[in-house]
């Protein structure tokens, strides 16, 4: 077996009456791997959230006993509440708790222009939401005295953070919207709303997906019975129009167990894949030609224990619940990328919070390192394969045109041209960018009950232009985007590393 | 492995796609890497190539010692800047030696504004002539311009046919009755009048600009009737609302409005206005957020698609990641905190000016960041300005000194990299504020750039 193909059941950890607790493959004890990168490069002041007693303790106190993983830093996870404090183990941040992040310099370098405020989606359709100049730098500076609550409206924000691409100051624009969100939610959402309780289970989508995984043809039926999505509505406030998921009859991970884990071995070349929750339990497809692909370049992949990524949490302002997450998922990802490997992501808004709400929000140790080292899946080949000119001869044998839509996510990554570009010398493959506007889902924002219509007022152009296009078969990196593909146009939607797939592997 | 192209182009504005195209042409295989989404959105849409030429010299010698922003009661005297000039080309010879103009020649502004038609197409005007076109701009000035949206076309200062401005209350940077009273009070050779009507109302007092693009884009009800319909009745009383000089009241022929009427179906959108009211319908450009700008960006994008460029948005080139022999070999791409080589035979710089952010600056000095090429400028900081702000300010035209191919110079006049060209704000040499030629030196200077760039790369 080659290292870290971890092959153990999921969820197969401690329950702790939280949402979304079980790390994929948790129970084998994790190593300190050969060579672990000088990690610890704390260089952000945690935000105000986590770090602050009551139930995070909890983390805190079933953390301290997990050996450590870092190289022998003692806490890099913990944070700042653990029961023995040893100086020699923390950074300095850690040594003050609950710091605010100073946000000035970004507030001070917005100069009006409303660059983002022309940019934003949801502007475009909904005049009750004041626009990403006023959820960043102005609430900013506004919330500095302490009697100024957050306005209400920044629930209205889909995080889709094209606000930050549109920026030409640099003004960290979702971070100060992730930090008012946060803000929000922790001191003025009542708990018992439905509001938030609807919140909290769409942004926990994992854990429920983890459990529907276990019966996927029993929570498949569930939710096709005849009236299963207007108790939805009616209960919960989400939107009954959407079509429930389909949860996948073996997940990825059980794929990789089932099939040995990985077949390549390339101390020179590793990846470790960040699968995230939908290639896992509903998409596995994905999950597979990821691998498949990367072995076929001569990539050992590793399939770390992982949790969510954290985007769903941000958009709604669960910055507890993606701590925790993150905690774990950064904890395995610096070790694997302590063995060599580089992250890799096939979903883009999975990418892009490793990349940056990671770094920008929590102060994990080696969460710099986690960030630097993660790729999306076709950037990285982009990188690092002659990827075009193994292409430029190949052809795909049943002659396809796709309607593609770049994600808004993949988008800040610079990476929204990158499958029409990959493909365009591809014998049968016809790739046309259905334009940039947003899809409206925005990850669980489309699936709000009361913010279904304004998702499908923004999908619209997409709509159109994807019928306007030549093919019937849409492509997108992101898996809400496809989802909210398909509930406009009914098309089939696959992702690029399915084609890649396709015409190499 | 680095990703390589034949030409790199850094930069995302006019100037940019200009000479990513221009390259493309050449048979070069480009790449266009941008920092952010482009900063036409917060362009007018208005292409400018020279409407004044100002003066470079004071009026009366300046006061000995250094400016003092207007403190002093002894004010620096400048003459008036010639112009608005009605052709931009003849113009040029009366520029200083150092403005880009002079340097690539009048023949490079010629071929930048073919270049552009041809990739603007029957979106923009004003290909068919060498002159400039007045065209009224939201501040109540008329600009002299060379190219300008066809949704403008109507509302041209030189038509004589009587004219309806048209504002909303809760677009407060944009007064239409003042508006108009300045076009008269500039003299133009027709009656108007101005009007604040009831529709913009119909949304939140500080909506966004794009917010009513959209709602007419798609038509959308405005309390219960089409958005477009209840634009048309809100202005249609107000049609006769123009006086002639003898105190007569005319019928409108043209009605001007802010340039948000529509985005992706602005043709459509005037159309059907222009029906209704019996009347032409033009827009006026505004500041940012700029409808005209954005709709000029999404065209000059899908033209580089199909020039067959790669592009790239969201990432920097935070500066040189190899060089040799006086030539840059891979320039270093910051992908989200991991940097990145990127190769190429020929580089075009045109990250923008001052504003733009591809010129930096402290109180030591000014610079420029990704390649750290030479920026000529006084040594002293206090000869940077002058105290008479609408006086030929020396900060205004700093930026790279490029020789007649583009390439920048270094501080000796020697070219600094073999395969640098510069495009566009970073060059220096031009006060395009005062001027108005900021598009035309992009364009000049893009093509110049990109059509160098192609050949160096061929060789």
């Amino acid at each position: 077996m080659t290292r870290d193909t971890r092959t153990d059941e999921d969820d197969g950890r401690e329950t702790t009456g939280e949402p979304g607790e079980t790390t994929d493959d948790s129970d084998e004890t994790p190593r300190p791997g050969p060579g672990v990168p000088r990690v610890g490069r704390d260089e952000q002041p945690s935000i105000f959230v986590p770090d602050e007693g009551d139930s995070a303790g909890g983390d805190a106190a079933r953390l301290s006993d997990r050996a450590a993983t870092d190289g022998g830093v003692e806490s890099a996870t913990g944070g700042s509440d653990s029961a023995e404090l040893d100086p020699d183990a923390y950074d300095p941040v850690d040594v003050f708790p609950g710091g605010d992040l100073d946000l000035r310099e970004g507030a001070d370098s917005c100069y009006k222009c409303t660059s983002c405020d022309t940019s934003c989606p949801v502007a475009e359709v909904d005049e009750e939401f004041p626009g990403p100049k006023f959820q960043g730098p102005e609430q900013w500076r506004l919330k500095r005295k302490d009697d100024h609550d957050i306005d209400e409206s920044i629930t209205s924000c889909s995080n889709c953070m094209r606000c930050d691409s549109a920026c030409p100051s640099s003004v960290p624009l979702s971070q100060m919207h992730n930090e008012a969100r946060g803000q929000f939610v922790e001191e003025q959402m009542e708990k018992l709303s439905r509001e938030y309780v609807r919140n909290r289970i769409l942004s926990n989508y994992r854990f429920f997906a983890s459990i529907a995984s276990k019966v996927p043809r029993l929570a498949n039926a569930a939710a096709k019975i005849p009236g299963a999505m207007t108790l939805g509505e009616k209960v919960l406030g989400i939107a009954g129009e959407r079509d429930f998921p389909e949860f996948a009859t073996q997940t990825f991970r059980e794929w990789w167990r089932e099939r040995g884990g990985a077949q390549v071995e390339n101390p020179d070349k590793r990846v470790a894949y960040f699968h995230g929750c939908y290639s896992n339990y509903n998409t596995p497809e994905v999950g597979k030609a990821m691998v498949r692909v990367y072995e076929h370049f001569g990539y050992e992949v590793m399939v770390p224990p992982q949790k969510c990524s954290g985007t769903p949490m941000f958009a709604n302002g669960m910055l507890k619940d993606a701590r925790r997450h993150a905690e774990t998922n950064v904890e395995n990802l610096v070790e694997a990328i302590g063995e060599g490997a580089d992250v890799i992501a096939s979903c883009t808004s999975c990418s892009l919070s490793l990349r940056q709400e990671y770094p920008e929000l929590f102060d994990i140790h080696g969460i710099e390192d986690v960030s630097e080292h993660t790729f999306e899946a076709l950037e990285y080949l982009r990188i690092h394969e002659d990827l075009e000119g193994e292409l430029a001869d190949t052809e795909l044998a049943d002659e396809q045109s796709f309607a593609y839509h770049a994600p808004c996510h993949a988008r800040n990554q610079g990476l929204s041209r990158q499958a029409v570009e990959t493909f365009r010398d591809v014998e049968g493959v016809e790739m046309e960018d259905v334009g940039d506007s947003c899809s409206g889902i925005s990850g669980t924002y489309g699936w709000k009950e009361e913010k279904y219509e304004k998702s499908m007022e923004i999908g619209a152009e997409m709509f159109e232009h994807m019928e306007d296009a030549e093919g019937d078969v849409g492509m997108t990196e992101c898996p809400t985007c496809a989802m909210q593909m398909e509930h406009g146009t009914g098309y089939e939607i696959r992702h690029p590393l399915q084609l890649l797939e396709d015409t190499v592997a | 492995m680095a990703i390589d192209s034949d030409v790199l182009v850094v930069g995302g504005g006019l100037a940019a796609v200009a000479a990513a195209v221009a390259a493309a042409r050449e048979g070069a295989d480009v790449r266009l890497v941008s920092h952010k989404s482009s900063t036409l959105r917060q362009a007018s849409g208005l292409i400018d190539a020279l409407g004044y030429v100002p003066a470079t010299e004071p009026a009366t010698p300046l006061r000995e010692g250094p400016p003092t922003a207007g403190r002093e009661l002894d004010r620096d005297e400048w003459p008036d800047p010639e112009g608005p000039l009605s052709d931009p080309f003849e113009g040029i010879e009366r520029l200083p030696d150092s403005h880009p103009y002079r340097i690539v020649g009048a023949d490079a502004l010629r071929e930048g504004l073919a270049l552009f038609d041809d990739l603007a197409g029957d979106a923009y005007r004003g290909g068919h002539t060498d002159r400039n076109a007045l065209v009224p701009t939201f501040g109540g000035s008329v600009k002299p311009t060379a190219r300008y949206p066809a949704s403008a076309e109507a509302g041209l200062a030189s038509d004589p046919r009587p004219t309806l401005i048209v504002g909303f209350r809760s677009l407060t940077e944009y007064d239409a009755r003042a508006f108009a009273g300045r076009l008269e009070a500039a003299g133009v050779p027709f009656d108007v009048a101005g009007a604040e009507v009831e529709f913009a109302e119909a949304f939140r007092a500080d909506t966004k600009v794009t917010r009513v693009a959209k709602a007419l884009d798609h038509d959308e009800e405005i309390e219960g009737t089409p958005a477009r319909e209840a634009l048309a009745r809100a202005v249609a009383p107000h049609l006769h609302d123009a006086e002639d000089e003898a105190g007569g009241v005319e019928r409108v022929d043209r009605v001007g409005f802010p340039a948000f009427l529509g985005d992706d179906r602005g043709d459509e959108v005037r159309a059907e206005l222009a029906d209704r009211l019996g009347a032409d319908v033009f827009e006026i450009p505004m500041g940012p957020p700029s409808l005209p700008g954005l709709r000029l960006e999404d065209r000059l994008y899908d033209a580089l698609a199909d020039a067959g460029v790669r592009f790239e948005t969201g990432n920097p080139v935070v500066g040189i990641d190899a060089a040799a022999d006086g030539r840059i070999e891979t320039v270093s791409v910051d992908r989200k905190g991991r940097e990145t080589p990127y190769g190429a035979d020929a580089f075009v710089l045109a990250t923008g000016g001052l504003v733009g952010k591809g010129l930096d600056s402290d109180r030591e000095g000014v610079r420029e960041p990704v390649f750290d090429l030479h920026v000529d400028q006084p040594a002293d900081r206090y000869d940077w300005f002058v105290d008479d702000a609408f006086g030929d300010q020396p900060y205004a035209r700093f930026g790279v000194r490029p020789d007649e191919r583009c390439r920048p110079l270094d501080a000796d006049g020697g070219v600094q990299y073999e395969n640098v060209f510069a495009a566009g704000g970073v060059v220096g040499g031009a006060d395009v504020a005062r001027e108005k030629s900021a598009s035309g030196v992009s364009l000049a200077t893009g093509v110049t750039a990109g059509r160098e760039a192609a050949t160096e790369a061929n060789e």
